[in-house]
């Protein structure tokens, strides 16, 4: 037993380090060789196409040891397996449980997950700073499809990026100070160096076993991105956008940091799962709050960790050892899942993404579109067990709120990538929403399918973009399916995916619209559950027709109709192979890689890792809601019904979409004159930007001027004064000593000269007056002495 | 008459010394002053020869005396060397001429 996991995470954490060597030596690559050499990209590429080798071998590796299980037919009513088990324990404990409707089907003697210490980096008493892995299906599809996405992005991007192949790179976007273009030297390495240190961040946060660990590469990738994002960095437009995505990250991180906080205080610990220490088994973060039965032990207004260890199952113990009161887990979940607010752009932080588009597409394709902002869905799900009713309440709303704001402003957005990243946002939306139901395996499916699909569709639009020679709005382009028919394929490929279209009365559809299907399902579930948040299901349905309306609008705007501008449409060619063929292999995954839709492998593989406890009880819970989550029995009997409105949403989208801009029965322009208040709201991204900087920027800017002059006049005008007090000190001080003080030596000096002077006066130099006086003095000496002489 | 006594004879040192002093005083010649200088000295003479006569000093008071003869002789010669060298450098042997050290 040991074995497979520790195979397995040699596994995972040489696909994890191949790309940190990778960065080491691409950071140097531009001085070694010169400026026109692609070592850098081949090694990159080499690091990260090794690392899907190494992640392929362990799912080989932990599929044959599991026997296959995953694809094995399963039972509708859902699998539970019990997520947590240590490495080195079997248990064998009773399925007792069965106060819950619950089909179980599981095997405890082999094992779900497998996790350990690779390092531990400081005890500080009872708590301990710990490098760990979390291995389970979950992970290893992670790992497969980040290594995947990026290899054909890496190969994209070889020949995206070739222009800075050169000694000389001329900016257009950029100018110096005298209205030049700027000239500097190809950035051709550093933009591999920077992939490289992104895809080895992106890959230790997949394979993070604590929380804590996740926060560590949770910054690493904001700062990748913002490296990345900041590529061309002479660019004005460029820096401003890398900052505000940094810096909104960093908002959502405070509420991360709370949360990690929180949880450190009460339950002691980061990690994940169980763990071994001196022989003595350490509940972790998942089997303290939620137990091996998947609910939360409350008493009164706290909750009791579990940590009492009965045959292998988590229990609270009689006088609880270790409690949190309930709000603070609330707390600690909101917070976590700030930071995923932040990373995965949800409202109110999703003002970044669309100005993330600033970087390289390559850079959009990977970084914010399929991985990095895929992490905070990730965490979100991986963190499932920790949320409590209320936090996934707040969770789906949320999500609830930004698919439709991110969808309307991409109805209206021109620019190629700017709808493609409002996309995204509504995506992620999704997501979270689906997470937020109760939906864990839907919303994670979601995840994966959007990477294939989305990622496919930026590389698409990049391969638009380098064929018309950086251009980049919809209004210039139109009739490109003739010029670039491998990218216009491909894009359809994908925009049918995102749409959720399927071919009705067939099984024959799109990975988009399995996984779509099934957030709507759970959606339909939850509502049919809990009537009072019926917009969590109307909301994602009235989307999904506005999804479908927008991507097809872009793909017929801008490979359909007459070229708009001749001058871009002439020299619009069809890139080369070398970022063609990449677009082809994401194009069948995006189309098949769900296959079976919630038989398929894709999601067996997911709902395998499913926590203990999701898509089972219905009964309401929580302590201030009271919220029923949808078990997966109730899922299944909505689910034709919820397919169906969702294929009809998809569908009149399409049509409408159609109608609008393949043969124009209806011009766009009269209706956007027509509604042009609503047209500039949307147009200017809800004025979310506007609120931004009215609420948060000035006032701290106006608080900086504050401080500026509070610092100018204030405290450098009390300096300013001590020293001018100094300076008249000094002055009084010299007028003193000169005055007085010299003025009694002085003094003392000219009374001496003048006696002297006066005395002078008898030293007339003549002889016989000094012969006169001496005589004289003689005379008078005696006359003294003998007056003294005659009294004595 | 009366007897020659002790007192006449101090006077008549005393005169001598007096006109010496004045002599010294008084004169601007430079030779003049040595003639008072000897008045002096000769003053100082006749009380010491007086002294010798009438009282207990005996011989002592004359060979004194003879003293004094040869050193106003002495002294007189290094005087008219000085007088000569005033002469040298102020061109005459009036000696209120000579007062290059008034301050």
């Amino acid at each position: 037993m040991d074995d497979i996991g520790y195979t397995l995470s040699w596994y995972l954490r040489l696909a994890w380090l191949l790309p940190l060597a990778g960065f080491a030596v691409e950071v140097f690559a531009g001085y070694w060789s010169n400026r026109h050499s692609k070592t850098a990209a081949y090694l990159a590429t080499g690091c990260i196409g090794a690392g899907f080798a190494l992640s392929t071998a362990a799912f080989l590796c932990w599929g044959s040891h599991t026997d296959w299980e995953v694809f094995a037919a399963s039972d509708s009513a859902g699998h539970a397996f019990l997520a947590d088990h240590v490495e080195s324990e079997t248990d064998h404990g009773s399925a007792g449980e069965g106060s819950h409707a619950v089909a179980a089907s599981h095997d405890e003697s082999r094992q779900a997950v497998f996790s350990g210490t690779i390092y531990r980096l400081g005890t500080f008493g009872d708590l301990e700073i710990t490098i760990d892995y979390y291995i389970d299906s979950l992970t290893l599809l992670m790992f497969m499809m980040v290594t995947l996405i990026a290899t054909c992005i890496h190969v994209f991007a070889i020949g995206y990026m070739s222009d800075e192949l050169t000694d000389e790179y001329v900016d257009h976007s950029a100018h110096t100070s005298d209205g030049q273009h700027v000239h500097r030297p190809g950035r051709f390495y550093r933009f591999f160096s920077f992939m490289s240190l992104f895809c080895f961040a992106m890959l230790g946060l997949v394979l993070a076993g604590n929380i804590f660990q996740v926060f560590v590469f949770w910054e690493l990738v904001g700062i990748c991105s913002f490296l990345l994002i900041g590529f061309y960095t002479e660019r004005h437009s460029a820096n401003v956008a890398a900052n505000k995505a940094f810096i909104v990250n960093r908002v959502g991180d405070f509420g991360f940091i709370i949360g990690l906080m929180i949880l450190w205080t009460y339950c002691g610990t980061f990690r994940f799962a169980d763990s071994e220490l001196d022989g003595h088994t350490q509940p972790g973060l998942f089997s303290m709050v939620r137990g091996s039965h998947g609910h939360i032990e409350t008493h009164g207004e706290d909750v009791i960790l579990n940590t009492e260890l009965h045959d292998g199952h988590w229990t609270a113990p009689h006088d609880p050892e270790r409690t949190i009161p309930y709000a603070l887990l609330v707390v600690a979940g909101l917070g976590v899942f700030g930071g995923c607010i932040g990373k995965s752009a949800q409202f109110p932080l999703q003002t970044w993404l669309p100005d993330a588009m600033e970087g390289p597409t390559p850079v959009s394709a990977l970084v914010h579109s399929a991985t990095m902002v895929a992490a905070g869905v990730y965490l979100a799900g991986r963190f499932y067990p920790v949320f409590t009713t209320e936090v996934l309440l707040a969770i789906a709303y949320i999500g609830c709120i930004t698919l439709f704001i991110a969808a309307t402003i991409a109805v209206v957005a021109t620019d190629i990538k700017r709808v493609l990243a409002y996309s995204t946002i509504s995506q992620l939306g999704y997501m979270m929403l689906g997470i937020g139901l109760g939906g864990w395996a839907a919303g994670l499916f979601h995840l994966i399918t959007h990477a294939f699909f989305k990622s496919l569709m930026f590389l698409c639009s990049g391969s638009v973009i380098h064929g018309c020679h950086h251009e980049q709005e919809m209004p210039k382009m139109g009739g490109l399916w003739r010029k670039m028919p491998w990218t216009a394929f491909t894009m359809l490929v994908g925009v049918i995916a995102i749409s959720g279209l399927a071919i009705p009365f067939t099984s024959i559809a799109f990975s988009g619209y399995h996984s779509k299907d099934a957030i709507v399902a759970t959606a339909l579930a939850h509502m049919q559950l809990n009537p009072i948040h019926f917009l969590l299901f109307l909301t994602p349905l009235v989307t999904a027709g506005i999804t479908a309306f927008y991507m097809f609008r872009l793909w017929f705007y801008t490979f359909t109709g007459k070229p708009r501008d001749e001058h871009v449409y002439e020299h619009c060619h069809e890139s080369p192979m070398v970022m063609v063929a990449p677009l082809v292999l994401l194009s069948a995954f995006a189309a098949f890689c769900a296959v079976g839709g919630e038989n398929g492998p894709l999601y067996n593989m997911i709902s395998f890792s499913e926590p203990v406890g999701v898509g089972h009880d219905e009964t309401p819970m929580g302590l201030t809601t009271d919220v029923a989550l949808p078990s997966h029995g109730t899922i299944h009997e909505v689910h034709p019904l919820a397919g169906k409105v969702a294929l009809l949403a998809a569908a009149l989208g399409t049509i409408t979409a159609a109608l609008l801009y393949w043969f124009p029965m209806v011009d766009p322009g009269t209706i956007k004159r027509q509604f042009s208040g609503l047209h500039s709201f949307l147009v200017n991204k809800w004025r979310f930007d506007e609120l931004y900087d009215v609420a948060f920027v000035r006032p701290t800017h106006s608080v900086a001027r504050w401080c500026v002059n509070c610092d100018k006049y204030v405290f450098d005008g009390f300096l300013h004064s001590l020293a001018r007090a100094s300076v008249w000190v000094a002055v009084v001080d010299r007028k003193f000593d000169e005055g007085i003080i010299d003025g009694l030596v002085n003094l003392a000096g000219t009374a001496t000269r003048a006696v002297g002077m006066s005395l002078s006066v008898f030293q007339t130099g003549r002889i016989r007056q000094y012969v006169m006086f001496i005589a004289v003095s003689v005379v008078a000496l005696f006359a003294l002495l003998f007056a003294f002489i005659t009294k004595a | 008459m009366d007897q020659v006594s002790l007192s006449h004879l101090l006077w008549i040192g005393a005169i001598l010394f007096v006109s010496g002093v004045v002599c010294m005083t008084t004169k601007r010649n430079g030779i003049g002053i040595l003639m008072g200088v000897e008045l002096v000295l000769n003053g100082a003479n006749v009380n010491f020869v007086a002294f010798a006569r009438y009282t207990q000093l005996g011989l002592d008071g004359q060979v004194v005396a003879l003293f004094v003869i040869v050193l106003a002789a002495a002294e007189a010669a290094v005087a008219l060397a000085i007088a000569l060298n005033f002469y040298n450098n102020h061109h005459t042997i009036d000696v209120d001429r000579g007062d290059s050290l008034s301050g």
